[in-house]
């Protein structure tokens, strides 16, 4: 299809910016989290096919392979759930001026690496304690 | 000059014809998995290691239940309304976005009713 001479889309014109890359992570976070739900439903019916079909999916899980993966859709999730309170917050017209965008962006990075560190300390202490 | 007849600004629909109908039942789902994912996440952590008996004791408690299913329910529900949004976004030949978008569905619901039943199952087992 020519284009010939059209208006360009604004991700051609622009070089990326702070919020143009806090707002393509969302969407990216999304999909990873989207293909993350394969494994949430592996681990569910794992355990409908009885113990050992359950004990084979808790290993896989924490597997080094698995705790990679797991680790990567932990940050992946509390992202996506901040920086989704971020746009639950827009929506509500509250925090557009440049200013906040920015300060916002920056609670959203770190709240979103200390859960996932707080959750991933937590998961160790459990399973040192067992 | 208003150029949109009275009917179609009372059903409010728009270009897309759809009204706000996807984005609002986008923003409902964000709320309603904002707890339901904290409380996910900290069931995880106290699931890491568990056995089959752990878990079968964990899912059998009736408030781990109903959010379980709940949080499957919702975020399948998430899941397909973003995608859709990222294929209408990115793929244009309408037959290649009509079947992708159809084949989304499927699988979302596929898996959710998946998820429901295995959780259905193990709790309700002997």
């Amino acid at each position: 299809m020519k284009s010939g001479n059209r208006p360009l889309s604004p991700f051609l014109m622009y070089r990326p910016q702070f919020t143009s890359i806090l707002s393509i992570t969302h969407r990216l976070t999304g999909i990873a989290l989207a293909a993350g739900t394969l494994l949430f439903t592996y681990w569910l019916t794992s355990a409908s096919y009885g113990p050992e079909a359950f004990a084979r999916a808790q290993a896989l899980i924490g597997s080094v392979f698995g705790r990679l993966l797991l680790f990567g859709w932990t940050l992946a999730l509390f992202y996506h759930l901040c920086n989704g309170i971020r746009h639950l917050a827009w929506d509500a017209g509250w925090g557009f001026e440049l200013p906040r965008l920015k300060a916002t962006g920056w609670v959203v990075i770190v709240v979103s690496i200390t859960l996932t560190f707080l959750s991933w300390a937590a998961g160790y202490a459990v399973r040192g304690g067992a | 000059m208003e150029m949109r007849s009275p009917l179609g600004r009372v059903r409010g629909l728009g270009s897309a014809k759809d009204g706000v109908a996807h984005w609002w039942a986008q923003r409902v789902t964000a709320v309603a998995l904002v707890p339901l994912t904290l409380w996910f996440v900290v069931s995880v952590v106290s699931l890491v290691g568990a056995d089959y008996a752990a878990y079968k004791a964990w899912v059998g408690m009736q408030g781990n239940l109903v959010l379980l299913v709940l949080l499957i329910v919702i975020l399948f529900h998430h899941t397909q309304l973003g995608l859709q949004v990222v294929i209408e976004d990115y793929v244009h030949g309408e037959a290649a976005k009509v079947v992708s978008l159809m084949v989304i569905k499927f699988t979302v619901v596929l898996l959710g009713a998946s998820c429901v039943l295995a959780v259905l199952r193990v709790s309700f087992g002997t």
